[in-house]
């Protein structure tokens, strides 16, 4: 698998995404995602790979999911598993909410600590029996109920069914950013986040509404994202893809993605104007946002289009 | 974004970790870079901690007042809200409301107390003795 990289597995698994869904709040604040959820990406991509995934969800039975845990591990076998990040000892106290969505690998165990390797951290850190079943068992929305999963019968992976997956996962991205029905997902989602920060001012007035703009901004640099809320990781994924199919096309659209995400980083940093008090907060600076996000919608589908039209063979 | 042009800001992960991101090198190839952190981002998440903490003290001022059951104040203070305190207790969302009310909150079975004192992270003693 030393071919795999992380912008590669991310374009096998259509990990780009939008979607902000009405009446839900996370954090006291819009409930906005700019990917897929990150079980399907891993699923899709070991499918692309004819992989086979186990997975395991162990309800309430703490006992039963250290057990399989365990013995996995003895069994020289790294694991994944969904954990909350509320209760995540080496986490940074600022980081820590009710996120029950994180991923990480439990690779050893020694004594009586687990050996991991979480994405957000830089090196190696470990998490003892009793903080691995806290995080194992957080609950709340997406409780991971134990949920843990590995690769089975990892066979020889040729370069045509990489080729073949880069299509799938292509077409697949268009397909879900250009015509999921309805105004929330997918392209249409951003311009309806645009529209709701033209009314959030009046409705909430100015603070709260500052509150919602920062919490769009923390969605999209969170840590994990590659910047610009995955759009870099995924201009990435469009140049590696190229060098598998060798149609120039694909560098021009990776350079459309490279510009999506320097105009969301824009529109952070005009949010942050807002957030920090550097506007005076008038109506006129919110339209600012917004009119970004439309912007940002128009070059998006563009790109998507380009995409979804693109003969591409392997 | 560039890779010279990455921020290297202050920010809640000093001496913890860097965070990646995906940069362009000096011949427009993507390569990964990593950052301290983002003074926009670290704004953001400051905020959200000052409304957090502004909550908190709302929370006990309701409690000292008679307003609301010391529930309300420890559910703020782990950042819980109703889908995450009914995920901890098991309870309902409208039987937690209904425990918020301090004469509700005053007639609660020991074992119902004890239920919120685990998802909180406390003795049973300081959930009923707080008075904000």
């Amino acid at each position: 698998m030393d071919f795999m990289t992380e912008p590669l597995a991310f374009g096998l698994g259509s990990g780009i995404f939008y979607i902000h869904i009405p009446f839900l709040q996370v954090n006291n604040g819009p409930a906005i995602s700019y990917r897929s959820m990150p079980g399907w990406i891993f699923s899709r991509t070991c499918k692309s790979l004819g992989v086979k995934v186990v997975r395991k969800k162990f309800g309430n039975n703490e006992a039963a999911a250290k057990a399989y845990l365990d013995q996995k591990i003895k069994e020289g076998v790294p694991v994944g598993c969904q954990v909350g990040v509320f209760n995540l000892p080496y986490f940074p106290p600022e980081y820590r909410f009710h996120f029950n969505a994180h991923n990480l690998i439990v690779w050893g165990k020694e004594g009586q600590d687990y050996l991991i390797s979480d994405p957000v951290m830089e090196t190696v850190t470990k998490l003892s029996e009793e903080d691995m079943i806290k995080v194992r068992f957080a609950k709340g929305p997406l409780a991971p109920k134990g949920h843990v999963y590995y690769p089975e019968n990892v066979k020889p992976v040729t370069t045509e069914m990489i080729k073949k997956g880069i299509i799938k996962g292509i077409k697949r991205s268009s397909r879900d950013m250009l015509h999921i029905p309805g105004n929330i997902a997918g392209v249409s989602g951003i311009k309806y986040t645009a529209n709701h920060i033209r009314k959030w001012r009046d409705k909430f007035g100015p603070r709260k509404a500052g509150l919602y703009l920062g919490q769009i901004v923390r969605m999209q640099e969170e840590i994990g994202t590659g910047g610009g809320g995955f759009r870099f990781l995924y201009a990435a994924f469009l140049e590696e893809a190229h060098a598998y199919l060798k149609n120039d096309e694909l560098l021009n659209i990776s350079q459309d993605f490279t510009k999506v995400g320097d105009l969301w980083r824009s529109s952070a940093v005009q949010m942050g104007r807002i957030y920090k008090g550097r506007t005076n907060n008038d109506q006129k600076d919110f339209l600012i946002c917004a009119d970004l996000l439309t912007e940002i919608a128009d070059l998006e589908k563009n790109a998507f289009l380009k995409l979804k039209k693109l003969k591409l063979d392997y | 974004m560039k890779k010279e042009e990455l921020p290297q800001d202050e920010s809640a992960l000093k001496a913890m970790t860097r965070e990646l991101l995906y940069v362009k090198d000096k011949e427009g190839k993507y390569t990964t870079g990593l950052s301290t952190g983002w003074e926009v981002k670290k704004a953001a998440l400051d905020n959200a901690w000052d409304d957090i903490r502004e909550r908190i003290e709302t929370a006990r001022l309701a409690v000292k007042n008679g307003e609301k059951s010391p529930i309300y104040y420890f559910m703020e203070l782990r950042l819980m809200d109703f889908p995450v305190l009914s995920g901890y207790t098991g309870f309902w969302t409208f039987t937690i409301k209904r425990h918020l009310k301090p004469s509700v909150f005053a007639s609660l079975s020991e074992k119902k107390l004890s239920v919120y004192a685990k998802a909180f992270d406390i003795t049973v003693d300081e959930l009923k003795n707080f008075k904000g």
